[in-house]
Formats: C-alpha cells, sequence, structure tokens
C-alpha cells in the first residue's frame, strides 16, 4: 500500500443519491447521518460534495446552486456521518433535511492525513466545525484532542471525540482563550509530536506559525470555495511555495512545512 | 453518428473549455472516467504559450442560478502541455479539440502551428473571447480583429478550426460572419459574461481578479438568443452552450440554430452530466420524431421589439 493510497480512497464516477437516516443536534450543530450504500470507505481527511436532491439548484430555489464540500466526521458501513452549521443558504438546506429526503453525494474526495512518522505523537487541534476530520482519525490513531469553540453551546460538539481538552473564546466552558495556548503547553510538555489541525483560517495560521517556530511537523485540513470537488473547476486554489495548488485534488490536507501562510483569501465565515 | 467538420461523433454533447479537467477528473474516478466517459468530444481548457498560475484566490462566488469564476486560464504552457497533457488526453475514448489563446496574432499562430500536425488532435477552438485575462476582449469583440486573426493562422493547419465567441461583443453576429468569411470551420458560443460580486464584509470586489465570468442557468435565455442570432447569420455549425442543465436546453439551443451543444458548469454541480443531458436529449427527440417533427428555423417577427 503506498503513502498515497492509504491517504486516498477513490471515489466512483458520479454523483450517487443517499438518502438521510437521521438529523440530530450536537450543540449548536446538526448531525446528518447519511446512508450511501455501496460507497467506498473514506480515508479520514477525504471529503464529499453534497447536495440536496430537491429545492437545490436548476428549479424553482436560486441558491444553494453548487454542491458544498464537507468532510466526513465517521464512516462505514454504509453510512456517512457529517456535521454542519447553518450559516448561510447551503447549509440552511441541508440543516433543515430530514429522514427519508435525498441527498447528492459525490465522493470520496481528496487526500487526507498521513500517519505520524518515526514514533511521534500525534496531537489533534480543532476549531469550531474544523473538529469533523479529526473525529474518525483519532479512532484510528488516537491522541488527545485539543478543541476550540467560540461558546459552550458550540463547544458541546466536543463529545463528538474522546480525550477532548476544550477552550472557548468567551471563556464559558475550559480555558479562556484561543486552543494554540493548549498546543503550546502540550508541545512544551512533549515536544516529539506531530499535529492535525482542522480549524478557521486564523486558527490554522497560529497553529502552522507555531509548529514552524518550534520545529514541530503539522498537517492542516484546509478549506477553501469550491463549485466542483473534481479538479474541473480550478477555483479552490490555496498557495504553496510550489505555487497555487488544486485543494480538491492535492488537499485538502497539506503539509504545514509547504505552506507560508494558511490564510487563503475569501476562506472562513 | 454525427458529422463535425468531419469529425465523428457518438451524440450531439460536448464540454465548454474549462469545466471539465479529463485528467484530474481521472485521477478521482478511475478508469471509469474512460468506460463512462460523458462527452462525445473533449475540448481542452485554453493552453497558452507560456505557463500561468492563474488569478490570485477568491476565484468564485455562487450567484443566484450560476456562478462567477476568475480562473484566469492556469495552464502549463504549450510545451508543459505537449510533454504532461497531450499524452494523457490522447488516452481519452473520444476525439480531442485543443482550446488555444494568445496575446498576440503571432502567439495565436506559434500555437496553431504547434498542433498541427499532431495526429492525437482532431480540432483546434480559438479562445478569443475569455473576459478574464486583459487582451481577452480584444481580438473576439470586433468583427475586424477575429478576421485578421483567423486568416493569420488559417493557412497554418488543415485541421478544423472552431471560432469561440465572446457574448461581451456589441454584435456577436458580425463577428461570427467576420469569421466565417475569414475560413473558420465552425464558431461556438457563448463563452462567459463579464460580471463582479462585492465581499458583504469590505465592500471590495469578492473575486482576486475584481471581475469574472458568469455561467450557468442564470445566462440560459442570452445564448439561446445569441445561438440563434449567430446561426441565422452564418453557414457554418455552431457549438451552443450557456446555462445547459438539462435535455430540454440542449434541445431548445439546437431548435435555435446549434448543430452541436457544450454542457459546462453543470458538471460541476453532477460529474456525469455531459452523458445525462445526451440521454435526455436523445429521449426528447425519440418522442417528438413520432409525433410532430419541427421543421425550418425560428422566425421572428421582423417588427418586434426587443
Amino acid at each position: 500500500v503506498s503513502a498515497v493510497t492509504a491517504r486516498r480512497t477513490p471515489a466512483p464516477f458520479g454523483r450517487r443519491r443517499g438518502l438521510i437516516e437521521a438529523n440530530r443536534a450536537a450543540g449548536a450543530y446538526r448531525v446528518l447521518e447519511v446512508t450511501d450504500p455501496g460507497g467506498p470507505t473514506p480515508r479520514p481527511g477525504q471529503f464529499y460534495m453534497l447536495a440536496a436532491d430537491e429545492r437545490w439548484g436548476g428549479g424553482d430555489a436560486e441558491r444553494p446552486f453548487l454542491p458544498r464540500a464537507f468532510s466526513f466526521l465517521r464512516a462505514g458501513d454504509g453510512r456517512l456521518e457529517f456535521l454542519l452549521e447553518d450559516v448561510g443558504p447551503g447549509t440552511h438546506r441541508l440543516a433543515e433535511l430530514r429522514p427519508g429526503d435525498g441527498l447528492w453525494l459525490t465522493g470520496p474526495l481528496g487526500i487526507g492525513f498521513a500517519r505520524p512518522e518515526d514514533g511521534r505523537a500525534p496531537v489533534l487541534v480543532g476549531g469550531g466545525i474544523g473538529i469533523v476530520p479529526l473525529a474518525g482519525w483519532q479512532d484510528e490513531i488516537g491522541g488527545p484532542a485539543l478543541l476550540g469553540f467560540r461558546s459552550a453551546a458550540h463547544a458541546e460538539a466536543a463529545a463528538l471525540l474522546t480525550d477532548a481538552d476544550v477552550a472557548t473564546d468567551d471563556g464559558s466552558v475550559g480555558h479562556d482563550g484561543p486552543v494554540t495556548d493548549l498546543l503550546a503547553e502540550s508541545l512544551d510538555a512533549d515536544p516529539d509530536a506531530v499535529v492535525y489541525a482542522c480549524g478557521p483560517p486564523a486558527m490554522l495560521e497560529a497553529v502552522r506559525a507555531l509548529c514552524a517556530g518550534r520545529g514541530v511537523p503539522a498537517q492542516l485540513a484546509m478549506e477553501s470555495g469550491m463549485a466542483c470537488g473534481f479538479g474541473a473547476c480550478f477555483g479552490c486554489v490555496v498557495p504553496t511555495r510550489e505555487g497555487y495548488v488544486r485543494l480538491c485534488l492535492d488537499g485538502p490536507v497539506l503539509d504545514a512545512a509547504d505552506l507560508d501562510t494558511a490564510l487563503v483569501p475569501g476562506t472562513g465565515h | 453518428l454525427i458529422d463535425f467538420c468531419g469529425i465523428e461523433l457518438a451524440h450531439p454533447i460536448v464540454n465548454g473549455s474549462g469545466t471539465f479537467d479529463a485528467i484530474a477528473a481521472r485521477r478521482t474516478f478511475g478508469d471509469a472516467l474512460l468506460a463512462d466517459f460523458p462527452f462525445a468530444a473533449f475540448v481542452s481548457k485554453t493552453v497558452t504559450l507560456e505557463p500561468r498560475q492563474g488569478n490570485p484566490p477568491p476565484r468564485l462566488w455562487e450567484q443566484p442560478a450560476g456562478l462567477i469564476n476568475s480562473i484566469g486560464l492556469p495552464n502549463r504552457g504549450l510545451r508543459g502541455y505537449l510533454d504532461h497533457d497531450l499524452p494523457a488526453l490522447a488516452e481519452l475514448p473520444v476525439p480531442l479539440i485543443v482550446n488555444v489563446m494568445g496575446f498576440t496574432r503571432a502567439e495565436v499562430g506559434e500555437l496553431v502551428a504547434a498542433f498541427a500536425e499532431r495526429v492525437e488532435v482532431a480540432a483546434l477552438e480559438l479562445n478569443v473571447s475569455c473576459p478574464n485575462v486583459e487582451s481577452g476582449l480584444i481580438m473576439g469583440a470586433d468583427p475586424s480583429e477575429t478576421a485578421a486573426l483567423v486568416e493569420h493562422v488559417r493557412p497554418l493547419t488543415g485541421k478544423p478550426l472552431i471560432v469561440k465567441l465572446t457574448p461581451n461583443a456589441t454584435d456577436v453576429g458580425a463577428v461570427a460572419a467576420a469569421a466565417e468569411g475569414a475560413g473558420a470551420d465552425a464558431v461556438s458560443l457563448i463563452n462567459t459574461l463579464r460580471g463582479m460580486a462585492l465581499d458583504p464584509r469590505t465592500r471590495e470586489p469578492w473575486l482576486g481578479g475584481g471581475t469574472g465570468g458568469v455561467s450557468g442557468p442564470a445566462v440560459r435565455a442570452i445564448a439561446l438568443a445569441q445561438v440563434r442570432e449567430v446561426a441565422s447569420r452564418v453557414t457554418l455549425p455552431v457549438v451552443g452552450m450557456g446555462g445547459v442543465a438539462h435535455g430540454r436546453d440542449a434541445d431548445d439551443l439546437l431548435r435555435a440554430g446549434a448543430a452541436l451543444v457544450a454542457v459546462g458548469t453543470e458538471s460541476f454541480r453532477d460529474p456525469r452530466a455531459g452523458a445525462r443531458v445526451a440521454g435526455e436529449l436523445a429521449d426528447l427527440l425519440s418522442k417528438r420524431s413520432k409525433t410532430t417533427p419541427e421543421t425550418g428555423s425560428i422566425e421572428t417577427p421582423k417588427t418586434g421589439v426587443k
């Protein structure tokens, strides 16, 4: 098994129709449980393009029009779980889906996380909705999860991972301050770590800078607006030291050492 | 089978240039892409003489029933295309149409000449219409500029030459007629319409390139009118495109005078959209042939107010 195959399950050609099995609250978020019979099992860090099969462009609705990219929370046995927060027309439509509703799925797409090298201990750092790809990865490789949230309601989603140490912006739960404070403490205690991070651009940039300063390897699961998810639109480029890369093909997990910055124009909310 | 400029095609649905990367799609979906290729011919993304990184992000903005893109023609350049892209695209099970763009007539001539002898290439499409790059407007917005370009490159190849027209022209029919007069074999339209969006927070242009090209169902009515206009002005085959999402949209463009129809933005929503549209179109045509076959072209009142 090559290094890349271990990080990537290829997608069946085309989109397929899954069915919503459940739509349940997780604090300020929703967890969508979707059946995907016959779909392959993705690797942690990979993502899917999702669109409701009704009222999603083309007909009466003006927006959403394009499918939306989502990392999966957990997968297996022909089922997929996604986490979302109702922040715009796409997530709003997805959040209102009910059991039995159809969901277009294309995926799994992109390249996921790489396993730790030479005995480095994994540390998972998540911010907000960015905790998603870390859940399945933690199931596989373990390690503590340092999770930052805006508020206590959002922080309830920390229960989706195990062994979580929480920080909140408003100090209502856990550490009062940025999650990178927790990461700095963790790296003080054990510098022989590898960091896996996903979260808003400012958090990822703080993680990147912290790890770069300490010579700690880091893999960042990044976000960028995508129209297609399979390399067709060239819209999701992220600047790296080698030039622009399409995040859907060469990411969404990028090696922090390839980046001068994790701040990409147009990302984040 | 359909004959398009001497090229045999299995059905009338192709892709719009720059809306499907067959190499990336094969990486993503594997050889299932080849077994089930969605288009009757593949039109590759614009190649320029020198490599281009493309425009800075953000490059996309979703708008009502469509998309604004500001990609900026990233590509490996002619040398990189010949070394890397062409061998991979030659493995596709359908004819290959290479789209080229230059910043001067001489550059376009160099590109056309480089592909003239390549057996992997069935036809060439001249991008005179990309609104994202400064000089893209110049050649395709003016009939005499278009004629001068086609006259310059026509002697350089025996392969079919398709001129991809820009909708951002005062009289697209006149540009099409100029292309025909100068020796083009076909025209294709519409390319994207120039548009922009503002960042709701900063109140500055959202797209890294400032403005971009609007595509998707939002432009479908404009495409239909322009295809009809062009088809009434030239005898060349017309490749019609703009907001095609279903067989009925392709059916409309054929009725307006198109010989082929391209699917673009819809492939972003549905990777197999080309095959789906072709199937829906075949069903429509088959049903109609059993009832009332259409004849002639669309008539519009000469005195009608637009």
